[in-house]
């Protein structure tokens, strides 16, 4: 069955790894930028990671029939610093109209610190000035609640930004809610300890109906699995969710919010 | 979705079937955690946070109410609503460890 990764980290996954997502039926991917699971030495090191996202990344998943579309942004986890954060912002915008390029992400926050913060108000001002999408990152495991309010606070506070262009990931049970009620759209992570199981994606999508909602695995170079969503579908069917359910969630839906970048070109 | 709370499709006894197994062998590695802790000296510290948000987290389970999911994740969450100063790290413990932001 064909379906989106709207969330994966393919810098830190093996060319096998295309292989075998191409083979489970995975046709688009979106690639966000983050930690490298290091601090970069210098802004220059973003300089070199937007070009493999927007360069290099792109023709390595053609060569399987994927297309590859990314997010670019200074992560949270390097927000800390923000004379550092700024020089970093400072070189997205020239990357910006490069054609793969769908807006900003994964922006947000990870202790929910006043320094990331402020990192994430000025790449929202960037995002609203020159009109892009947004995707956001929630912290981990006790941060998360607390994160993912001051992240809707700070995306209204802009005052610029429509809720229907964010889509705010790793969303689990305690935040799914809040996320939709306030109209953006949200995505689960699934991923084997933190985060959520394909079976509580299922559980997820069986209490708040399936708009606005998507999975992804957010693949990295950490405990994940590239093949987490072919995974959850099985969840799915397994339940007796009908085929038109999963091609609802990791197909339409994914289209829907990616559509709404005149880049994003909706796979055959 | 369908406006009946069974939203999910299998009918109970099935729902059995396919988890049963996978979540009584789940309860019982809790129940063995916890004895192991029990085995290990406190070495007259007190009780931990992530201890503490765990037995409450339990209560839930036999409250007999619903959204268990939901309330377990708030046990371990931060309540608080305002920025702290700087991050002391990068990442997180799994439980809130009680420290407000100061203001
Ligand atoms: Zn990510």
């Amino acid at each position: 069955m064909k379906y989106i990764d709207p969330h994966i980290h393919m810098v830190s996954r093996t060319t096998d790894d295309y292989a075998r997502m191409a083979l489970a039926g995975c046709v688009a991917l979106t690639e966000p930028a983050f930690w490298a699971g290091f601090d970069r030495s210098s802004a220059q090191g973003f300089f070199d990671y937007f070009r493999q996202l927007t360069e290099y990344e792109p023709k390595r998943a053609a060569q399987f029939g994927i297309q590859h579309y990314t997010w670019l942004c200074i992560n949270p986890k390097e927000a800390e610093d923000p004379g550092f954060a700024r020089d970093v912002i400072a070189l997205i915008p020239q990357f910006l109209d490069r054609p793969n390029v769908l807006g900003i992400g994964e922006i947000g926050l990870n202790k929910n610190s006043r320094n990331e913060l402020q990192i994430l108000e000025a790449q929202i001002a960037l995002a609203a000035e020159r009109d892009q999408l947004i995707l956001v990152h929630t912290p981990h495991l006790e941060d998360k609640l607390k994160g993912t309010r001051l992240i809707m606070d700070a995306l209204r506070a802009n005052g610029k930004i429509e809720p229907a262009r964010v889509l705010i990931d790793h969303v689990e049970e305690h935040t799914v809610k809040p996320v939709l009620d306030r109209g953006f759209w949200a995505g689960m992570t699934l991923y084997p300890d933190t985060k959520c199981t394909p079976q509580r994606a299922a559980d997820i999508f069986e209490t708040y109906g399936n708009e606005r909602l998507w999975i992804n695995s957010a693949g990295d170079w950490g405990p994940s699995d590239p093949l987490a969503v072919p995974k959850c579908h099985q969840e799915l069917l397994r339940r007796g969710h009908p085929a038109s359910f999963i091609e609802k969630v990791s197909f339409r839906n994914p289209v829907e919010f990616l559509g709404q970048s005149p880049k994003f070109s909706a796979p055959a | 979705m369908s406006a009946s709370k069974y939203t999910c499709p299998l009918p109970r006894a099935k729902a059995l079937d396919a988890y049963f197994l996978e979540h009584r062998a789940k309860l019982i590695d809790l129940a063995a955690f916890l004895d192991r802790l029990d085995r290990a000296d406190p070495q007259g510290a007190a009780e931990d946070f992530r201890l503490a948000a765990l037995r409450q987290a339990l209560a839930i389970l036999s409250d007999g109410r619903g959204e268990r999911a939901r309330r377990v994740l708030e046990c371990f969450s931060d309540p608080t609503a305002e920025p702290i100063p700087k991050a002391p790290m990068k990442g997180a413990l799994g439980a809130w460890d009680g420290k407000a932001a100061k203001p």
